[in-house]
């Protein structure tokens, strides 16, 4: 079972900060989702909609760092950076990989992409989290929810 | 995640999705309903009422499925959505590609 590192505030901005860091390893991504879940609802319970919300961003943003970012490469990490403050919550998903151009991905729900197999990830995020931000590298992905 | 398959007796074959369908398991249930088309049956119900989330890998694996049975004239209907899942499909549009009813009862009365 994967359990997030307490680590001290990073840029003083308070709350409790979290970490996992884990290879890259596809059937870890429930155990990742359930890991972040747990320290976001330390303390404090949230509702049952920012939970869904949760749950799929963080598997989504795990998902692609590790085939998208780190190609599958079990040697490449993979970590989730957790900020629970009191009234949001931003999650760090950080790969070891080269970094892409978030504004290059195709809107998935175009006519000609709906019977499409991938693609829907970062539209996904995007459409889920209050807030997304990225690296300059394109390899880190930052996501804001609200705590409630 | 677990899957649970059972044919009824007017032979629409209901797979129950427990716990989430992730690009971690997404490939045994393309599995289960490919081993189901195999043996000849084509109408199909998904159950999700006791899924609790999708990620897009999950999303494509429905929509590949989906094909499938398309392709082998079958029948796939969804059921079980609570309000969160029904709004990611309907953000993603993938609504409009799939037949979704409330429960298995009404989507039976479909078939």
């Amino acid at each position: 079972m994967l359990t997030a590192a307490r680590v001290s505030p990073i840029d003083g901005s308070g709350g409790d900060q979290f970490r996992v860091e884990l290879p890259t390893d596809l059937t870890q991504v429930g155990q990742v989702v359930d890991a972040v879940i747990a320290c976001c609802t330390a303390g404090a319970l949230i509702s049952t909609r920012t939970q869904f919300r949760l749950c799929t961003v963080v598997a989504e943003a795990v998902a692609n760092a590790m085939v998208n970012g780190n190609r599958n490469d079990p040697s490449r990490r993979v970590t989730i950076d957790i900020q629970v403050q009191s009234n949001q919550i931003i999650i760090g998903v950080s790969d070891e990989g080269d970094g892409f151009d978030p504004m290059a991905i195709p809107d998935p729900t175009h006519d000609g992409a709906l019977e499409a197999t991938r693609g829907r990830g970062l539209f996904m995020i995007r459409s889920l989290a209050d807030q997304v931000a990225f690296n300059d590298r394109g390899n880190t992905i930052w996501m804001t929810l609200p705590r409630c | 995640m677990t899957f649970t398959a059972v044919r009824d007796a007017g032979g629409v074959t209901v797979v129950g999705l427990e716990g989430q369908l992730i690009v971690a398991n997404r490939q045994d249930l393309k599995q289960l309903i490919q081993d189901a088309l195999d043996r000849g049956e084509r109408k199909f119900i998904l159950d999700f009422t006791r899924t609790a989330y999708i990620d897009s890998s999950g999303l494509g694996a429905l929509v590949s499925i989906s094909k499938k049975v398309r392709e082998s004239s079958g029948d796939l209907r969804l059921v079980g959505l609570n309000e969160d899942l029904r709004s990611l499909f309907e953000l993603t549009k993938l609504d409009t590609l799939f037949s979704i009813s409330e429960t298995a009862s009404e989507a039976l009365e479909g078939f």
